[in-house]
């Protein structure tokens, strides 16, 4: 209910000025559109309906639309231009040969993004035609709901969500309110109270008025209205929120479609890239420079060698008419065209198709994997942008929303201490009264002291209770149910309040009547609230459950101390902590409350301080009775996922528009606060501790606090990215929603952009960041800021609610989870998970996975061109720069569409470089592939080389070959058309032998396809090779291949070429130190694993299947052999085991298949043993 | 409500849980050193038989492109120069053993010129009458003579086609012994029988009425072999061997094979002369003419290449082998004590 604190609202005003004209930054709606004065002419304003729009396509502008945006990718714009090339200049190659592979690409993609829009279309239409009453000319008329118009009257049912904007008029309750929860919209759940318009008459029919309100604006809490009557937030319900409690309420539609509140809280459909889709780019850009430098250095070698006598056109070959005649400069630069388009498949169109391929169908083993499927709610993840796959892989900063995400949103009594003495509620117990008590004796005044505990608990509260068949309750604040309900299930039921009358169903089945005089409403800065009732036998008891801070002064100093003690021990176990205390007023000190309460309400002025000096004046002296301890019960493994996290090097910010101390507590719950970790706080509070002028203080402490967690912090290590967090101490940070803007927008430009850095510096360096009190836009605020902080980090956001959507549009990635809380988080994600608990299998094992795969992907596709075009410009230096293809059209077609394909894109879907189990159990592992590791230029250099190298090789071991070409045994020589088929044939293999080396999941799908595209390769050189091709001008490849083949040197050239392409990456594969200490634990874990089930396999043959007992041999040994390279391991009891193998391996070496899934749990519990007596 | 369940709940196969049977292979020491010492070995031991059978291998290469005025063919360098004919002496120690292959060579004609290569006429060449009458636009600009007549063949490629010939003699006690050229089965067999075709009409000199010979050839296709029929027009073994165009700029092509009469055996040791009938022009463009005798072993033709990198190569691999061998040895066993 605070929130409503926000509201800006100033009535007097309001109803001092009606209005007089229509104004632009204002909006004048006609209930029902009848038009307020006769004489006025009626004009029916323009307001745009009611329908929400998230796709980006239409059936008419998706081809034009689509195809720019396609063509804006560099990419395809590249192959655009090179197809125009061709078609427009004399080129060595067709215009096929590009255009086929191009139209392909965009065919693909559109029909991608087709279905993928046509999925938004769908998910609009479910919310557009939902149907709703919409009273009309004196009917009810059912409605879809995007056909609401502004000043449309329209009728909600209880549970329904509003379906635009309304201002409520009438309502099925007696007392014109109606219950409303938001939880969809800021995440809070509880029940808010919103009011009728005063005095408008019952019959809507008959109601004629207008209302004037601003043009629509994105905040939530604020709202302008100028009307005949006095209006405020409290009569505006929002699209989104839903009816609670209430039958069914009548309202005027004043803003519709995407000007909703909630619309216009939804930030605009960004398109999102992967960090990888910029690696690419950019490399892109290399390759496009290599390939223009290979294109001009090819012409300007062609017009240096031409200027020798004899070379531009030697007799045999003179030059056509039109040639001679041609200008030398426009000659230049068709020759520059043709080579640009010779050497054009250095640049892979297919790369695209298989990246969105991969993309696609990889993002299908989320949607099955059964892990994510929850039996609660039936559904398991969803995917709704394919493209970020390997981002989840690459993530740092985590931003969570609270309500909902971390915990469940469910609040639950779980102990209280009377008078000292700890009771825990136990269901198990036989106990006559139902408490079971821990520590202390039962005596009768401890009954009394319970019972009065007890009492308080059911009378100092604001919750009402729920008519239905199942007894229900309902309050703005979810800890007050879970304390009326703690009370009932220790015998004291709430019954209701009638007519200001509390009634209570006691121990002994007896209704007590008591009499509520007085509301003290609970207030933040307060932090308690109070209830002044009168009991039957006219006692005047005053009850006050508040924070302990707030309490403790408040009571005899003597009693605190037996309650502190198990207050502080509930709080730093996560519970949310109430103390409870009385007093009984005499009749003068009751009158005397009694009056000031009455005066300060109906003060005109300043009635919130007088309200507030009544208040702390009643609530003094005191005694207390106990405190109690709620849990808001936390999500599965809500504490497991955060640590993984945590582990895995990522940074937890909670985002929450809930209250501090809650937040506080469910992140001490999580683990994100550890007990030694020193918070450093800045929120409205701490500021105005000082007594100074906010700004000032705002400013001391911004300093203060970098001084501790940047400048003294030890440094980090020049190598490690990511420090680690426990070395030193732990800073955790927390700022409410009015501190941050205030560091944002601060007076002055300088200042703003200072303390923003500070703030900035402040958060990176603490373990964990609460944010609390936010608003769903300063959530994308944030989010944003640390996105475009230094080394823009990966940021992913989490959550369930319509408050959320904003940063999980904003984020790089935005996962949504299937809550309770409505689908706007869902639809707007980009995944979608049922709980948090599976957000760590999505990012340590399918993330990381996925960024693996299309890492090597990326590398893999540019150096499989590299080394497919080097060999074809080096022939330029020995065919006088002619353009003279090495490859036939087919084989330069073909290559990157079939033969070298498919093995990518299984291993681009199947690789498991190391197994899920591992990666899930080692959060560490995810720190390697940090920063984008494997497309950084280290490693994209690498991969260049190595395609020059083989490049290189291919070229030039031919060449040599080729130094006397009679290389068949009759003597007969081979052309160009050999030389380049068997350039082709060693790439083909070299390149799918590569990738075999680089395969460390071989599942029979790899098998398939790698065997399958070298063997593809050969039948179909056979094939295009055997037949003379009616449609083909030149014959030129007409038994080319069947004629290498023949001939044992080419065998042999084969052989040795792709060989010598391939040992040096072999050696490296052995030498190349072990990926850092991460991995050297994991290996030693798992040697530690295998070796204890080798010992088990003595005992346990028979449970054991035989392959599974030699793979477990066969690991211990080549596991061993490698960690005996990485020379800082002293594992003798795992070597001398080894080593002892090493003879029953030699049976089994061929029958190395490993079941992941059965043997790691295997191994895990293997290894618990081992690491016991080890110890 | 089973049956929903169902319908959602994700299959539960190894495919799409992502655990298939997977063979997980480890590149360690223990495989990769035996597999370099079977590797390297391996290599050697075909580098060797490469190399004894490389240089087992005769080869006799003469220039005759006569730059030098002390060549024999130097009068014939001369472009102005006709009908030029000039010999080349040369000598054998031993027998040169046969099958002897004797090719010629040229140095600095590109043959892979792109221009050049497209220009022909594949349809004209496998026999299409069609494209006599008129041949393909690639021909260009040898498509069609000044009174606009067509090429048959037409085209760069077989304008230029070699026309140089040769005669071997042995000179035993100073007289010309004719050595026996064999000009079949020079060209590829499937050249020969299937992609070039001659058209079916008979005589073949009336399927080139109304077509020109090539510019620079001196007789038509259909005499360009007039002691054998069956090797005249596009079928003829000189002309396949030119049209299937060299890799390089220095290419050899075969001409003949010495396999009959008393040569079967090889050419025997002694004095040869060679005639030639020089007709082909290359000093314009820098270029070389060679003839080369060879004879041919189960690799082809010689080439130190293939047997020296395979040497190389299984050397290396052995000694890496050792060296993986030393390293694995140093770090690994003091860590097992």
């Amino acid at each position: 209910m605070s929130s409503l604190s926000l509201f800006f609202l100033s009535l007097s005003h309001l109803i001092s000025s009606p209005p007089p004209s229509l104004r632009v930054d204002s909006r004048t709606i006609y209930v029902g559109h009848r038009s307020c004065s006769a004489t006025e002419a009626f004009i029916p304003p323009k307001f745009c309906d009611n329908r929400i729009v998230s796709s980006k396509y239409t059936v008419w502008n998706f081809l034009p639309k689509n195809l720019f945006e396609q063509f804006r990718r560099i990419a395809n714009f590249y192959f655009l231009i090179i197809f125009l090339v061709q078609v427009i200049v004399d080129t060595p190659t067709s215009p096929v040969t590009s255009g086929l592979p191009l139209f392909f690409v965009i065919t693909v993609t559109a029909i991608k993004q087709g279905y993928e829009d046509w999925l938004r279309h769908k998910a609009d239409n479910e919310v557009n035609k939902y149907l709703v009453t919409v009273l009309e000319d004196g009917g009810r008329i059912q409605k879809e709901s995007e056909k609401i118009k502004v000043g449309d009257v329209v009728e909600v049912e209880e549970d329904e969500t509003f379906p635009c904007d309304l201002i409520l008029l009438q309502s099925s309750r007696d007392d014109d309110t109606c219950f409303v929860t938001t939880a969809s919209l800021d995440g809070e759940s509880n029940h808010k109270t919103h009011y009728t318009v005063p005095d408008t008459e019952k019959d809507l029919e008959s109601l004629n008025a207008t209302i004037e309100c601003e043009q629509p604006q994105p905040d939530l809490y604020n709202i302008k209205i100028k009307t005949g009557w006095s209006l405020g937030p409290e009569n505006l319900l929002l699209k989104g929120a839903t009816l609670k409690n209430t039958q069914k309420i009548c309202g005027v539609a004043v803003y519709t479609g995407m000007e909703t509140k909630m619309a216009l809280n939804y930030q605009g459909k960004s398109q999102k890239r992967s960090a990888v889709e910029k690696s690419i780019n950019a490399f892109l850009l290399v390759y496009l420079c290599i390939l223009v430098s290979k294109a001009l250095v090819c012409t300007t070698l062609k017009y240096v060698w031409q200027s020798k006598p004899g070379q531009d056109e030697p007799w045999y070959n003179e030059k056509t008419q039109r040639e001679k005649e041609t200008n030398l400069y426009l000659k230049m630069f068709t020759d520059f065209l043709s080579f640009m388009v010779l050497f054009n498949f250095i640049i892979p169109v297919s790369m695209y198709v298989t990246v969105e391929m991969q993309k696609f169908l990889g993002s299908f083993f989320i949607t099955w994997d059964k892990d994510f499927f929850d039996p609660e709610i039936k559904e398991g993840a969803l995917v709704n942008t394919s493209d970020l796959n390997e981002e989840l892989g690459q993530v740092e900063y985590v931003f969570t929303d609270k309500t909902g995400t971390l915990t469940q949103n469910n609040m639950e009594f779980i102990e209280c201490c009377i008078d000292g003495f700890q009771y825990k509620y136990r269901d198990a117990s036989s106990e006559l009264d139902g408490f079971c008590v821990t520590d202390g004796p039962v005596s009768k005044l401890q009954q009394k002291k319970e019972e009065l505990f007890l009492r308080a608990l059911c009378l100092c509260h604001t919750v009402q209770v729920k008519e239905s068949e199942q007894r229900g309750f309902i309050a703005s604040s979810p800890d007050e149910v879970a304390l009326v309900k703690g009370a009932m299930r220790y015998g004291f039921t709430f019954l209701g309040l009638e007519s200001k009358t509390m009634k209570i169903l006691n121990r002994n089945n007896d209704v007590e009547m008591y009499e509520l005089l007085h509301v003290l409403n609970f207030d933040p800065v307060r932090r308690r609230m109070s209830v002044i009732v009168r009991s039957k036998s006219g006692d005047t008891l005053l009850f006050c459950k508040g924070a302990d801070s707030s309490i403790f002064p408040r009571v005899r100093r003597e009693e605190v101390e037996r309650i502190r003690m198990h207050v502080e021990r509930n709080a730093t176990e996560g519970y949310r902590t109430l103390c409870v205390a009385y007093k009984i007023l005499s009749a003068e000190e009751y009158a005397q409350a009694d009056a000031g309460l009455r005066e300060a309400r109906l003060a005109l002025q300043d009635r919130e301080e007088k309200l507030m000096t009544v208040y702390n004046q009643v609530e003094t002296g005191m005694s207390l009775i106990g405190a109690t301890a709620v849990e808001d019960r936390l999500q599965e493994e809500a504490a497991e996922t955060m640590e993984a996290l945590q582990g895995a090097g990522m940074k937890v910010w909670v985002l929450t528009g809930d209250k501090m101390e809650t937040a506080k507590s469910t992140c001490y719950a999580c683990r994100l606060f550890q007990r030694n970790t020193e918070l450093l706080e800045l929120t409205v509070r701490t500021l105005e501790d000082g007594g100074r002028r906010r700004e000032e203080r705002l400013h001391d402490l911004l300093l203060e606090y970098h001084k501790k967690a940047v400048q003294d912090a030890p440094p980090v290590k020049a190598g490690v990215t990511r420090s680690w967090s426990s070395a030193g101490q732990d800073y955790g940070f927390i700022i409410d929603g009015a501190t941050l803007s205030m560091v944002l927008n601060s007076s002055s430009e300088s200042n703003s952009n200072r303390y923003k850095n500070l703030f900035l510096q402040i958060c990176q360096n603490c373990t964990s960041v609460l944010c609390c009190r936010m608003a769903p836009l300063q959530k994308a605020q944030i989010v944003k800021m640390v996105k475009n902080s230094k080394g823009s980090p990966i940021t992913l956001s989490i959550g369930d609610g319509a408050n959320d959507v904003s940063m999980i549009l904003e984020a790089h990635v935005g996962i949504g989870i299937k809550g309770k809380e409505g689908r706007q988080a869902v639809r707007n994600s980009d995944y979608a998970i049922p709980k948090l608990k599976h957000l760590k299998k999505l990012l340590l094992a399918h993330g990381h996975l996925y960024y693996v795969r299309i890492a090597h992907l990326v590398q893999y596709f540019f150096y499989k061109n590299l080394c497919f075009i080097l060999p074809q410009f080096l022939y330029q230096f020995f065919c006088g720069y002619s353009q003279q293809p090495l490859y036939d059209a087919a084989y330069l077609t073909m290559y990157n569409i079939c033969f070298t394909s498919m093995p990518i894109l299984a291993y681009s879907l199947l690789e498991q470089h190391i197994c899920m189990e591992v990666l899930l159990d080692n959060a560490t592992l995810y720190r390697e592939i940090a920063k984008n590791a494997m497309l950084r230029w280290g490693p994209f250099l690498y991969w260049t080389l190595l395609g020059v190298f083989h490049g290189l090789l291919f070229f030039f071991g031919v060449r040599f070959l080729f130094s006397n070409p009679a290389l068949q045994d009759n003597g007969q020589v081979f052309g160009n058309w050999s030389y380049g088929t068997i350039v082709f044939t060693v790439l083909v293999f070299t390149v799918t032998l590569k990738l075999a080396l680089d395969t460390r999941h071989w599942t029979w799908i790899n098998h398939f396809v790698i065997w399958g595209s070298l063997a593809f390769y050969v039948f179909f050189s056979f094939f295009w090779g055997g037949i003379i091709w009616p449609f083909l001008r030149q014959q030129r490849l007409y038994f080319v291949f069947a004629n290498m083949l023949s001939s044992v040197s080419a065998w042999l050239v084969i052989i040795l070429l792709i060989l010598l392409s391939l040992l040096p990456e072999i050696l490296l594969v052995v030498f190349r130190k072990p990926r850092g200490p991460h991995a050297r634990q994991v290996e030693l874990k798992h040697t530690h694993t295998r070796t204890r089930t080798h010992t088990h396999t003595h005992t346990h043959t028979h449970t054991l299947p035989g392959t599974h007992i030699c793979t477990v041999l066969h690991f211990s040994r080549s596991r061993s052999l490698t960690l005996s390279l990485s020379l800082s391991l002293s594992l003798s009891l795992s070597l001398s085991l080894s080593l002892s193998l090493s003879v029953p391996d030699l049976h089994c070496s061929n029958l190395k298949y490993i079941c992941c899934d059965n043997l790691t749990t295997y191994f895990l519990k293997g290894l618990a043993v081992v690491n016991g007596t080890h110890a | 409500m089973v049956k929903e369940e169902l319908a959602n709940r994700p299959d539960n196969t190894a495919f799409t849980q992502q655990r298939l049977p997977a063979w997980q292979p480890m590149l360690s020491a223990g495989i990769v050193i035996p597999g370099f010492v079977i590797i390297g070995l391996a290599f050697i031991g075909i580098g060797v038989a490469l190399f004894v059978t490389s240089q087992s291998i005769q080869l006799l290469e003469l220039d005759y492109t006569g730059v030098e005025q002390t060549s024999p063919c130097f009068k014939c360098s001369d472009p102005n120069a006709k009908n030029c004919m000039c010999e080349l002496t040369f000598s054998t120690d031993t027998l040169f053993k046969g099958p002897v292959f004797f090719y010629y060579g040229l140095s600095n004609y590109f043959q892979n010129y792109r221009s050049y290569g497209v220009s022909k006429d594949d349809d004209q060449l496998s026999g299409n009458l069609d494209n006599f009458k008129s041949p393909s636009d690639t021909c260009a600009p040898y498509e069609y003579d000044r009174n606009n007549k067509p090429f048959v063949p037409c085209g760069a490629v077989a304008n230029s086609l070699f026309n140089d010939t040769f005669k071997l003699y042995q000179i035993v006690n100073g007289a010309k012994k004719v050595v026996p050229l064999d000009g079949k089965g020079i060209s590829w067999w499937t050249d020969y029988n299937i992609k070039y075709r001659n058209p079916a009409v008979t005589p073949l000199k009336n399927a080139f009425n109304g077509t020109v010979k090539p510019l620079y050839w001196s007789k038509p296709a259909y005499e360009l072999d007039p002691s054998d029929p069956a090797n005249n027009g596009f079928i003829n073994q000189d002309f396949l061997v030119w049209m299937r165009r060299a890799a390089l700029p220095d290419f050899r092509k075969l001409y003949r094979r010495i396999t009959d009469g008393d040569y079967a055996e090889g050419l025997p040791a002694g004095n040869y002369s060679l005639q030639i009938a020089y007709n082909y022009p290359v000093l314009s463009f820098e270029g070389r003419k060679k003839v080369v005798f060879s004879n041919v072993s189960w690799m082809g033709g010689k080439n130190e290449f293939l047997g020296i990198a395979y040497l190389v190569i299984g050397s290396l691999c052995v000694v890496m082998s050792v060296v993986m061998l030393i390293v694995y040895a140093k770090f690994k066993f003091p860590e097992e004590e």
